[in-house]
């Protein structure tokens, strides 16, 4: 049975403006007829350019705003009636905000949650020696969280959001402003988390590597209608993003020949060609190792970034 | 119940650390209480039994006053003026996440802020001025359950109104005009200006039946044994504006939540 199930889901809201005494009201559509469902256990990731209706979906998705038209069901039940009861079994991580209290240790947050919860004290202890070990939290616990860098506080925030077991997590951008290593440190766990524990996780980011490193399938959503569902191999597939070969020759040359592909960039003795991902490489390289004083060369696959900025700008506007 | 218990004792020892402003807000509180002395004293000496209240009981109240200002929050609690700017800025939704019940959730955190600043800061002012002037203590022993319960009562009550001023953030747009006007109600209809019992007639009688004067005049005058009408009637009075409020509170907290819910904020 799905875990999430949302059916020609809308949401609109009404934007008032006032120009002298005239008052106007207009309805924009933040969310509009979307439909999809997760399976327990899956990773999804969720993006859009800002302003797509992510953060409508996944307060409509708590039962913190009620849809417009269509039908929301998380967990069995309806977000928006069932918000409280709700609550206890989603997980949610906001990587601007923290749920953590400021002042104090992190071990009293943790406290509070474990009351709020109502978690049996053994399920308790157990969590937090698992989540302390994961995340390197132990030296950590007694310290006031004002006093954690952004890093140590978001591995907190996220500890925080599991400590009662939730069966889905909700992640806004929990990579926001993480070097590297902290980054890959918490892709980690939460590979990880995923695994042993079936914890099914919605995960929106701007950070396309963060759906790289997790994700099992990616939709995608843009001007709240939702234009992307499947897998990142997939993704790839679907769009005829072109690849690039990257030529680097004895000396600077003026923009090779190729037949079947064409210079995009010249920077000294390296060359940039692109050509289409129908086409084989092979060919071409034959063609330039045997015109050319070629010395080295790779070929680049797209990247997820470029493929996703092809889906958000549609080819022609309407 | 264990949450808010949990809450309670986790914001008890959150003002706990702010140990210097402490210091110093007990210390502010004793050099205001001295200049008051000064005023009420030349008040008191020309116009002597002014409202009922002898020098003594005019200099008691200064001291009693200076403690309970910071528990109370006649000022404002920083509770609930957190409370205020998450409803400002969206954050509230965060809280909304929570299987707690809001108000709760507040009154927990205040009561934990009220109880740490009432140990901490209550009793320094008091100690300070019946070393330097002869001020009143309660005989009977019977009346200490009355006063406790009797600030209790008055920490409830501010804070019931404090919650609806924090509030009132969802439907106006910036909240602060209307906390600084309940700022300058509280402050004057609490008694911290002038005790309520030196106005005289219709003023008086409506200053003394407003919520503010619950939350700090009459546990003092419960101290003082000066309630006109009993400790018994003015306990009563108290709860009754503590039941008003909360309810109007939640209240609120149910429109509130189906505003933000249904209308998206």
């Amino acid at each position: 049975m799905s875990v999430i199930e949302l059916s020609d889901v809308s949401r609109a809201f009404t934007v008032r403006s006032r120009e002298g005494f005239r008052r106007t009201k207009r309805e924009v559509r933040a969310v509009d007829g979307l439909s999809f469902t997760v399976e327990p256990g899956e990773v999804v990731g969720y993006i859009g350019p800002n302003g797509a209706g992510k953060s409508t979906t996944i307060k409509m998705l708590t039962g913190i705003l009620v849809p417009s038209g269509g039908t929301i069901r998380v967990a069995g039940v309806d977000p928006s009636r069932n918000r409280v009861q709700l609550a206890k079994r989603i997980g949610v991580v906001f990587g601007q905000r923290t749920t953590l209290w400021w002042d104090l240790p992190l071990k009293d947050s943790f406290a509070v949650l474990q009351k709020m919860y109502g978690v049996p004290p053994a399920r308790h202890r157990a969590n937090l020696a698992t989540f302390v070990e994961l995340l390197d939290l132990g030296d950590l616990l007694d310290v006031p969280v004002r006093q954690l860098s952004l890093g140590q506080r978001m591995r907190g925030d996220i500890a925080a959001a599991l400590l009662h077991d939730p069966d889905i997590v909700y992640l806004d951008e929990p990579t926001i402003g993480l070097d590297v290593i902290s980054k890959a440190r918490l892709r980690e766990f939460l590979a990880q988390i995923n695994a042993d524990r079936k914890t099914t996780v919605i995960l929106t980011t701007h950070d396309l590597d963060d759906i790289e490193a997790l994700c099992t399938r990616v939709m995608v959503i843009d001007h709240g209608r939702q234009i992307f569902d499947g897998t990142l191999p997939t993704l790839r597939a679907s769009q005829q993003a072109p690849r690039t070969l990257v030529v680097d020759l004895a000396t600077s040359l003026p923009p090779l020949q190729v037949p079947g592909a064409t210079v995009t960039k010249v920077t000294g003795p390296r060359q940039h060609l692109t050509f289409p991902p129908t086409t084989s490489a092979a060919p071409l390289v034959a063609h330039i190792a045997a015109t050319y004083p070629l010395v080295d060369l790779t070929v680049a696959e797209p990247t997820i970034e470029s493929i996703i900025t092809q889906l958000y700008t549609p080819p022609e506007a309407d | 119940m264990g949450v808010y218990w949990a809450i309670g004792i986790r914001s008890f020892r959150r003002f706990s650390t702010y140990r210097i402003a402490t210091a110093s807000g007990a210390f502010t509180n004793t050099v205001f209480g001295f200049i008051l002395c000064g005023v009420y004293l030349s008040l008191w000496q020309a116009r002597p039994g002014l409202g009922g209240y002898d020098t003594a009981d005019a200099l008691t109240f200064v001291w009693l006053q200076q403690g309970l200002l910071m528990p109370i929050g006649l000022f404002g609690a920083s509770t609930t003026v957190e409370l205020g700017e998450r409803v400002r800025s969206g954050a509230i939704a965060v809280d909304l996440y929570r299987p707690t019940q809001l108000l709760l959730w507040w009154l927990s955190m205040d009561l934990g802020r009220a109880m740490f600043q009432l140990l901490a800061r209550g009793g320094a002012p008091l100690l300070v001025g019946a070393l330097v002037f002869d001020l009143k203590f309660p005989a009977d022993p019977q009346r200490w359950p009355a006063i406790a319960l009797g600030i209790v009562l008055g920490i409830l009550v501010s804070f019931g109104f404090r919650y609806l001023v924090a509030l009132s953030g969802f439907w106006l747009t910036d909240s602060r005009g209307t906390e600084y006007l309940a700022l300058w109600l509280s402050l004057f209809f609490s008694g911290m200006v002038m005790p309520l019992v030196v106005f005289p007639g219709w003023f008086g009688e409506f200053a003394r039946a407003t919520p503010w004067a619950a939350t700090m005049q009459v546990p003092i005058d419960i101290w003082l044994g000066r309630n006109p009408g009993g400790t018994g009637a003015a306990l009563l009075f108290q709860l009754g504006w503590c039941v008003v409020l909360l309810l109007i509170g939640q209240l609120l907290t149910l429109l509130a939540t189906r505003k933000v819910v249904i209308a998206g904020g």
